[in-house]
């Protein structure tokens, strides 16, 4: 398979994380955008690993998916401190640090 | 190649368009993490035809596992709340979707110019990505990364904790000027 | 040259660091402890300091007397960057130790003297505790004044030059809250200080040419280059020469820059003494002895420096008589005798000028420190004559006219203060007759204009101080206050004693017979000639001493003045020109109009339009434009992450943009 699949589709599903993060107004949902971009980012460099024959690639996705989950992890109790704040989760509804 | 397999890799690109746009599209955030599980499992199929199924698997129990079952959690606590579509910022639909679409279209023309290479030889060797020479890798060239990444996970597991607990009531009167009052 | 290597030529020259360390050492003590120590303590530690200054430039002429070379000590290296390279040394040479043992000499007797002035001083201004801060400054400037005169270059001769400059400001301002309106003396400092800075600035010029033109701010150096680089270029040091004379005529205070010198008479009296009569307006009169070299190589600059002090002489002479205070009176007088040295000096007489520099060190510090007898006595006086009066504002203890007859009342300070102006007057064998007389000659010699400009300076010498005499000591007392006046103490009289006794015997350093000061110089100056003896010059010059004296009996002697607030006797017969003299030929008003008040406008119109108008303009303009510029930026910090996330988004698309189109 050329590598131009893998590229092309990766670089699809990075507009799409970034229309989702751009355009939705739910945090989870912006969250889960930004784990499909984590995603077209991983997808490359298991391609790339298996291009050069270095597992080196694969080793970074495993270290992604660690801090990805560190990161879920964090943003997940933000929103819900959010929440229990200001009684809702939309996204634009916080602005309070507008200049 | 057979024509087999052009299919097989069609449809799996197929299914990772689909379940992106459905994320980005659904109302309800249950269905777009149900998508993004779908989108998820997915490419963990594309992971095992690039010969890695290591990582395929951590993809498919931490990710489509652990991380969305998270995510369903906090769904579920916050009651999976409905926006209103209404776009309130002037102008950020238009340019998003502007800005996502010169995206695609640049990098799409820098992987034509550069010229994408195919994948040489195909034939991975079952012994390429076997756990053992992952465990290998990890543990001696990127010992100092590994351990990091678990100081930053205890990071992340102490923050979260910190941020979601209840404050307790007696922390309340320990403020100076309350304490103060208490001793006089 | 190292310190073993100094020590080799003679085992003294090594203390030379000392003159300079010991009255630091002095003030450290005062500073540190002095609280504890008393009056007696401070003024005795001072006093110590000073004099154990002296006791090493005494063992330092004794080296020289064996080794007459002398050389110089290096301590350390000061400032070494590119070609300018300048050490901490000493110049051991007879000049530098003549001035040494003045310096010290006279300053250790003015510091004895102080001990008792200061007591009644302090007390008199209700302020005891400032006894400590007078010694402590004291011998600050005898450090300085060290540093000037022991140093081998331009560069720590100025650092020495600026120290005493801060010293006078310091000891002027000294009384700071008092004077006229609460700040006069605090404005005498300031005019000193400002004043003074104009000549600095000049000798700085100076300075910066010598390191252009020589690569070297060394003496030694200097001196042995000046004759190629006159060759090469002459108005260089036509230049050098001439800035270094306005660096003169600010501190030697000579015209035009004399006018601080009379203000500086705020100061208490043995500051005047000291710094303001002998030693420190000196350090002009010293700076053209020494750079005699380059002086040589300008005839032109020469006669200005000539000219420049033989007018001052005059000038300021003319304006001594008519003062009234007994203090204007001698600063006056200083000025015209600072005036013959640096004449001396510019005709190249310059073993006279040291000379004559150094009689008058001893007679004019006997007559202030008399004046400040005869200002302690009278204040006695009127503490003692309005004994439960309140308020003595209107008192001042040092117009000549309330004085009077105070030959009976304080008679060893009518003694002393009789031999100083016969000193100053010219009077054979007094020590100013010879060191005026050997000035006298070489104008003789020079340039008759010259001559005749000294001579009328000496004759209205000889009258101003006759006029002195007669209004304070002679005649009846024209106060309450001068006919309770009553003698000062020993610690005061004392050191009155020695200087009186170096008046008189002070000519034997250089008499016409023996030249001892003449072969003592010429071993650290280029070119010297035995000082001319001319009887007909002596004669003369004793002759209108004489009859400056007789002129002063006649006038002021004969009948009683000054009785029911009459005039100068002087004022009818002279009218206008009397009336010139008062005022000083209104150069004070002058400088006033023609200075001080366009500077004051210029300083007006720049802090006004163009440091609040232009400057500030400037600086508001910025400030709005941030602000206004911020107002505007603002709008897009509107608090929506997914608009920062669009932003960021955007910049992403442009690195793209840039990527692909490379």
């Amino acid at each position: 398979m050329p590598m131009s699949y893998f590229i092309g589709l990766s670089v699809v599903m990075f507009a799409m994380g970034i229309l989702g993060v751009l355009l939705r107004r739910n945090p989870l949902v912006v969250f889960m955008s930004l784990e499909l971009m984590f995603n077209s980012a991983n997808l490359l460099f298991v391609a790339f690993s298996a291009y050069h024959q270095v597992l080196d690639g694969q080793l970074f996705v495993f270290f992604v998916m660690t801090t990805a989950a560190a990161e879920v992890a964090v943003g997940l109790a933000l929103i819900v401190a959010i929440f229990k704040a200001k009684r809702t989760i939309d996204l634009d509804q916080m602005s309070s640090l507008k200049g | 190649m057979s024509l087999g397999l052009i299919f097989m890799y069609a449809a799996l690109a197929l299914v990772v368009v689909i379940s992106g746009v459905g994320l980005i599209t659904s109302r309800n955030a249950i269905y777009a993490a149900l998508f993004l599980v779908l989108n998820f499992i997915t490419v963990a199929l594309l992971y095992i035809a690039l010969g890695a199924p290591f990582i395929a698997l951590a993809q498919v129990t931490v990710y489509a596992g652990s991380i969305m079952v998270l995510f369903l959690f906090v769904i579920m606590l916050l009651g999976a709340e409905q926006l209103p579509i209404a776009e309130p910022l002037r102008g950020q639909r238009v340019l998003g979707i502007l800005l996502a679409v010169a995206f695609l279209a640049e990098m799409m023309l820098f992987v034509m110019l550069r010229g994408a290479p195919t994948i040489a030889g195909q034939a991975v060797s079952p012994e390429f990505s076997t756990p053992a020479t992952i465990g290998m890798l990890l543990f001696e060239r990127y010992l100092l990364p590994f351990e990091m990444t678990a100081g930053i996970l205890l990071a992340a597991t102490v923050g979260a904790v910190f941020m979601t607990r209840q404050p307790r009531p007696e922390h309340k009167s320990a403020l100076p000027a309350v304490r103060e009052e208490g001793q006089e | 040259m190292s310190l073993n290597e100094i020590a080799s030529l003679h085992p003294f020259f090594q203390l030379a660091p000392l003159v300079v360390f010991l009255p630091v050492l002095g003030l450290l003590i005062n500073l540190l402890v002095g609280k504890r120590l008393g009056e007696k303590g401070i003024g005795a530690v001072a006093s110590l300091a000073t004099g154990g200054a002296f006791a090493v430039a005494v063992l330092l002429a004794v080296g020289l007397a064996q080794v007459s070379e002398g050389g110089t000590l290096t301590l350390a290296n000061w400032i070494n960057l590119g070609d300018l390279d300048v050490n901490w040394s000493f110049r051991i040479d007879t000049l530098s130790v003549l001035m040494m043992l003045v310096v010290s000499g006279v300053g250790t007797l003015i510091h004895i003297y102080s001990i008792g002035y200061m007591h009644s001083d302090v007390r008199h201004n209700e302020d005891p505790g400032r006894f400590r801060r007078f010694f402590v400054y004291l011998n600050l400037f005898i450090a300085f004044m060290m540093v000037l005169v022991s140093s081998d270059n331009f560069l720590m001769l100025f650092v020495g030059w600026e120290g005493v400059g801060l010293c006078s400001y310091l000891l002027i301002g000294f009384w700071f809250e008092k004077g006229a309106d609460g700040i006069g003396n605090a404005r005498a400092a300031k005019k000193a200080f400002v004043v003074n800075r104009i000549g600095d600035f000049g000798l700085l010029i100076a300075l910066f040419l010598l390191f252009y033109n020589f690569g070297t701010l060394n003496f030694t150096e200097i001196f042995a280059q000046a004759p190629a680089v006159a060759a090469a270029a002459p108005g260089a040091i036509m230049a050098i020469t001439l800035f270094m004379l306005l660096g003169v005529t600010g501190k030697s205070a000579q015209l035009p820059l004399y006018v601080w010198l009379p203000d500086a008479m705020a100061g208490p009296t043995p500051v005047s003494a000291l710094i303001h009569a002998a030693t420190m307006v000196t350090a002009g009169v010293y700076l053209v002895a020494r750079s005699q070299a380059l002086y040589f190589e300008v005839p032109a600059a020469q006669n200005a420096v000539m000219w420049v002090g033989a007018l001052t002489a005059l000038f300021a002479a003319t304006i001594a008589v008519g003062q009234y205070d007994i203090k204007k009176v001698l600063a006056y007088s200083t000025i015209s005798q600072l005036g013959f040295m640096v004449a001396a000096v510019g005709m190249g007489a310059t073993v006279a000028g040291m000379f004559h520099l150094t009689t008058h060190a001893f007679f004019k510090a006997l007559l202030f420190l008399g004046a400040g007898s005869v200002i302690l006595g009278v204040e006695h006086g009127h503490a003692h004559a309005h004994a439960g009066e309140h308020g003595h504002d209107s008192f001042d203890p040092q117009d000549m006219r309330e004085m009077g007859g105070l030959r009976k009342r304080m008679p060893l300070t009518f003694i002393v203060y009789l031999i100083g102006a016969l000193a100053l007057a010219g009077i054979a064998p007094l020590a100013g007759f010879f060191s005026k007389d050997e000035i006298l000659a070489a104008a003789n010699e020079k340039s008759i204009g010259v001559y005749v400009l000294l001579t009328a300076a000496a004759f209205l010498t000889a009258f101003y101080m006759g006029r002195q005499l007669l209004m304070v000591f002679f005649g009846k007392p024209r106060s309450g206050a001068s006919e309770k006046a009553a003698e000062s103490p020993l610690l005061v009289t004392l050191p009155l004693v020695i200087l009186a006794l170096l008046s008189v015997f002070g000519g034997a350093l250089n008499l016409p017979g023996s030249h001892l000061l003449e072969t003592w110089l010429e071993h650290s100056l280029a070119e010297t000639a035995p000082g001319q003896f001319v009887l007909t010059v002596a004669l003369i010059s004793i002759g209108i001493a004489l009859l400056g004296l007789l002129l002063a009996w006649l006038v002021y002697g004969r009948k009683p003045i000054f009785e029911k607030g009459q005039p100068d006797p002087l004022r009818r017969p002279l009218n206008g020109l009397f009336k010139a003299l008062e005022n000083k030929w209104w150069v004070d008003e002058f400088y006033h109009t023609v200075i001080v008040r366009p500077y004051q406008s210029i300083a007006k119109f720049s802090a006004g339009a163009v440091d609040q108008g232009v400057i500030d303009g400037v600086v508001n303009g910025m400030g709005s434009l941030v602000q206004s510029g911020a107002k505007a930026w603002r709008r897009y910090q509107n608090g929506y992450v997914r608009s920062y996330a669009l932003t960021i988004v955007f910049g992403v698309v442009l690195v793209i943009t840039y990527l692909v189109l490379r």
